[in-house]
């Protein structure tokens, strides 16, 4: 195993917080090497020269922790190409300063709270992917309430929702139900109906989403793009 | 008009714009910002269909002929309502003013409304622009971007902000009463806020005699906005970009946002928008006459379309919003009673159980 792919495998443990999708599935990374030095450079591209600067940041700063904390990377070189902020972005997360601080005056708060916002959308989300199925195959809400992970069917789905429960603070053991609300309390019997509609609408508006992104990506890299 | 199978549709295209993004109006020194608003749309007209695609230097600025013909003669629409976008931040005498849309209704008076802007950032001197525009142009509504950068370096303002009232409550005064709010996929704003839409919640709530018409539907904040447009009678669905982007490019994805939207909105509060001159009118709506809820088991729980459905969303609703005179041939018979959404009886349902 390379140097480069450990370092591709940590790429692949940066999300897009809004799309709620690993930055290497989505193309956003233009080209990654590692030179013989161990120093990382990797380069990032977006669908538009004007997604949000806030999502944008993110991606930058965890994609330099993560590539940063790859053992035997002495130095890691992310650069965001193509966007409105580019400067600003670059230049923030080389320094390590927050978004705040890059976007003096423009900007009201750093993004812990954002991150946050995403991550319960995420965790509402992808009940509906893991609970969906079982509904389709018949079962009811007093069933679905008392339904804990460890009783789900292993599946990437439900891997993918204890890691964005454990990111988010929530608990994400075997015994731990499968419905809960965003702070982590659980779903009522009664609640379930409202509870998986909504779900199923969060899911919707976060794939939606997803679909115009990769379709303006193809477009902007039409020459590049795979 | 347009007209299928017998039957007879009053269209009103709600939500297109004229715009000028030629080179001659960049601004100096923002060129790049100017091409990558630009560039971004043209990103949307690639979901169309193939052979409405146009080449990008006429997609930049049309001439007034080629509206004519793009959005009446071919486009099948009976009144088209401008909504202004005027990014001067790099566009130099704007992207599409209220001045340049109003233009257009000389020599066809009948085919348009134009709406105005309001920008609460601009203080005294906004509400004052705004009260002659509402003179001017006999303004019934007005398109709001909160995420809009302004010369004042802020990056984003919200409907619910006081200054806002002050322009809401001008508003009401001055007989403007249909408020379209952009609130759609997150380009460009900055400040971590401006893309949500909960001050529409509050701003409804304390301007009931005020339409809220969320453009594009809030896509992808979607499950936040259908949960304030059930429970706020005076929030819209506006379904720009939501045709024309997902209809041709992404059926599945349309079929459940359309069966999203007539679950938690309803048939009555959903409005068309051709978002011309990102698409043309004319495909639009033929697909979406022709359009029906996939017999698929995964559609199974999504509201079918009746003929009225799409009558009201391409023309009915928004007539209603305007006092538009609708032909008696094209109308519905009236219906008795003002039934609940399904959304609305979940919501409350549960309400009641909790309490």
């Amino acid at each position: 195993m390379s140097l480069r792919d450990d370092v591709w495998r940590a790429l692949g443990t940066v999300l897009d917080p809004e799309l709620d999708e690993p930055i290497t599935d989505l193309d956003f990374v233009a080209s990654c090497t590692v030179s013989g030095e161990g120093v990382a450079a990797v380069r990032l591209r977006l669908p538009t020269f004007f997604c949000a600067p806030n999502f944008s940041f993110l991606m930058v700063a965890d994609a330099h922790d993560a590539v940063s904390a790859v053992e035997g990377v002495t130095r890691a070189e992310i650069v965001l190409e193509d966007h409105h902020a580019s400067q600003e972005i670059n230049g923030g997360v080389a320094a390590a300063a927050g978004f705040a601080e890059t976007f003096t005056g423009e900007a009201e708060a750093d993004l812990a709270e954002l991150r946050r916002y995403f991550l319960e959308k995420a965790v509402i989300a992808g009940q509906d992917r893991v609970a969906r199925p079982l509904v389709d195959a018949g079962a009811g809400p007093d069933e679905l309430a008392e339904l804990t992970l460890g009783a789900v069917p292993a599946s990437p789905a439900l891997d993918r929702l204890r890691r964005r429960r454990a990111a988010l603070g929530l608990r994400d053991d075997d015994a731990a139900p499968l419905l809960v609300h965003p702070d982590g309390s659980r779903v009522t019997s009664a609640q379930v109906p409202l509870h998986l509609r909504r779900a199923r609408l969060t899911r919707l508006g976060i794939e939606t989403n997803g679909e115009f992104c990769r379709s303006f990506l193809k477009t902007r890299y039409a020459d590049t793009a795979g | 008009m347009y007209e299928k199978d017998g039957e007879k549709y009053f269209v009103v295209d709600s939500h297109m714009h004229f715009w000028d993004a030629s080179r001659e109006n960049w601004v100096q020194g923002r060129e790049e910002y100017a091409k990558g608003w630009i560039d971004c749309f043209y990103g949307y007209h690639q979901l169309g269909p193939p052979e409405t695609h146009w080449d990008y230097e006429h997609y930049l600025k049309v001439s007034p002929e080629d509206l004519m013909k793009d959005v009446f003669e071919d486009g099948h629409v009976d009144k088209a309502i401008f909504q202004s976008t005027y990014l001067k931040y790099w566009y130099r005498d704007g992207f599409n003013t209220t001045e340049q849309n109003g233009s257009m209704l000389e020599g066809n008076p009948d085919k348009f409304i134009v709406n105005g802007r309001f920008d609460p950032r601009d203080g005294e001197a906004g509400l004052k622009q705004l009260e002659e525009d509402a003179r001017r142009w006999n303004l019934k509504g007005v398109k709001v971007y909160t995420a809009e950068w302004h010369e004042n370096g802020s990056r984003g303002w919200k409907l619910s902000d006081k200054e806002s009232y002050r322009f809401l409550e001008k508003c009401r005064e001055l007989g403007i009463k249909n408020v379209h709010a952009h609130k759609g996929p997150t380009i460009w704003p900055l400040n971590k806020d401006a893309f949500a839409v909960d001050d529409i919640d509050q701003a409804a709530t304390d301007f009931r005699d005020l339409n809220f018409i969320v453009e594009h539907s809030g896509i992808p904040r979607i499950d936040d906005f259908a949960y304030i447009a059930v429970q706020e009678p005076n929030v819209y669905a506006g379904c720009s970009v939501v045709l024309g982007a997902l209809m041709h490019a992404r059926p599945k994805f349309f079929a459940r946002v359309m069966g999203e939207l007539l679950f938690w909105v309803g048939e009555d509060r959903m409005t068309f928008g051709s978002d011309y001159n990102i698409w043309t009118p004319k495909w639009q709506i033929e697909q979406f006459v022709d359009w029906q809820m996939p017999d698929d088991e995964a559609f199974a729980d999504y509201p079918r379309l009746t003929t009225a459905t799409k009558k009201k969303i391409l023309g009915l609703n928004a007539a209603k919003l305007y006092d538009i005179e609708v032909p008696a041939e094209c109308q519905l018979p009236t219906t008795a009673g003002e039934t609940l959404q399904p959304g609305q009886e979940l919501v409350e349902d549960i309400a009641g159980a909790q309490a």
